[in-house]
């Protein structure tokens, strides 16, 4: 981060619009999603008011990571068009404002959890936050190109959480599987992303693999990893959390998967500009479904459980 | 008339300022809610440490 930020002129008041979207909402949404989805598909119930409760106070700590992440990286998003309209590069807030809300929501965030779930749901939001502000936005995202692999352990954290908010309990395969999934499909998801946001990274001189390995590097990497999430996804039917509706879903999604990142890994950049990277747009919005459906398909099958139905 | 004259800043920062009462308001209010499910909750022991004066009633709310 550089001292440019911290020199901005503001021309209007923060609003509380502009606080919220300092907390990344959208990976914020992801963040309770997941969670829930984790908390609901472990085996112990949970009142419904500590529930809400912890997620709420998860989401909370998720959204302090994400002021923080704008604090530290407020000069590369100032340069990058996907997020130069942030909060902080825009000039409606200031970065010193996104540090102390940052610090001050984390605090609170892991302290809440901590008293309304127990102690080891606080540690690991605590180890989230820690893992994704300073390891990855102050250390790997601008030092290497397996930044995105190695970061994605941060947003791949919250089943887990979920799971420990229900069970107290980190000792079993079930939320690792949840958080295998999530960190197997962050680097195809956002390789795809680096593709066609071509200059952004340039620009910003983030080392992406695109840049410090080549598109060509690249498309394989991203059927690499896709092939190795396929065989976690489906796999992960026949577990505790899977059953018949999580595999019929797994099938169709992987499928459709598999086959964008072959047809990525076909092409070059003469076919790719052709039709404005159109396939690896594609394959982008599918990620978004892939996650969401994999996800959908597990609460599907903790929901069916007390009825009968659900698992093997 | 209001006993001081508002300033400025007040009606620049109204709609901040009413966004985050409503949610430390919402704050107190799920935390009382939250108290309340744990304290009324089967598990929920006194601290032995605390339970000096509470007679010999260790366990509250429960149905042990």
């Amino acid at each position: 981060m550089t001292d440019a930020t911290d020199t901005q002129i503001f021309d209007a008041e923060p609003q509380l619009g502009d606080y919220y979207a300092l907390m990344k909402p959208r990976v914020m949404q992801l963040v309770v999603f997941t969670a829930v989805v984790g908390m609901l598909a472990a085996p112990i119930a949970v009142n419904p008011v500590i529930g809400f409760a912890s997620i709420l106070f998860l989401a909370i700590g998720a959204g302090a990571s994400g002021a923080l992440n704008m604090w530290w990286d407020a000069d590369i998003d100032a340069v990058m068009k996907r997020t130069a309209k942030r909060p902080i590069p825009a000039g409606k807030i200031s970065a010193q404002s996104a540090m102390y809300l940052g610090v001050a929501l984390s605090g609170l965030s892991v302290m809440m959890l901590s008293l309304s779930a127990n102690l080891l749901a606080g540690f690991m939001l605590a180890f989230t936050i820690f893992f994704y502000v300073v390891p990855y936005s102050m250390w790997l995202k601008r030092s290497t190109p397996q930044n995105i692999v190695i970061g994605g352990a941060a947003g791949a954290f919250p089943p887990v959480i979920g799971w420990i908010i229900a069970t107290g309990d980190i000792m079993v395969l079930e939320p690792w599987l949840m958080f295998a999934l999530i960190f197997m499909w962050t680097p195809p998801h956002f390789w795809a992303l680096a593709l066609f946001m071509r200059n952004d990274y340039d620009d910003a001189k983030v080392p992406m693999l695109t840049v410090t390995h080549g598109r060509r590097a690249t498309r394989n990497h991203i059927l690499g990893y896709t092939i190795l999430l396929v065989i976690l996804a489906v796999a992960t039917a026949f577990t505790a959390i899977g059953g018949w509706v999580y595999l019929a879903t797994a099938l169709v999604l992987n499928a459709l998967f598999l086959k964008g990142a072959y047809d990525i890994w076909q092409r070059d950049e003469v076919m790719s500009e052709a039709d404005n990277f159109a396939v690896e747009r594609k394959f982008f919005r599918l990620s978004l479904w892939y996650l969401f459906a994999h996800f959908g398909a597990i609460l599907l099958e903790a929901a069916l459980k007390p009825f009968g139905m659900g698992g093997w | 008339m209001a006993l001081r004259p508002e300033h400025e800043i007040h009606e620049r920062r109204k709609g901040l300022n009413i966004g985050v009462g409503l949610m430390l308001g919402s704050f107190v209010l799920l935390i009382m809610v939250l108290t309340f499910s744990k304290i009324t909750s089967p598990e929920f022991q006194v601290p032995a440490s605390q339970a000096q004066g509470v007679g010999e009633q260790l366990t509250t709310g429960g149905t042990n």
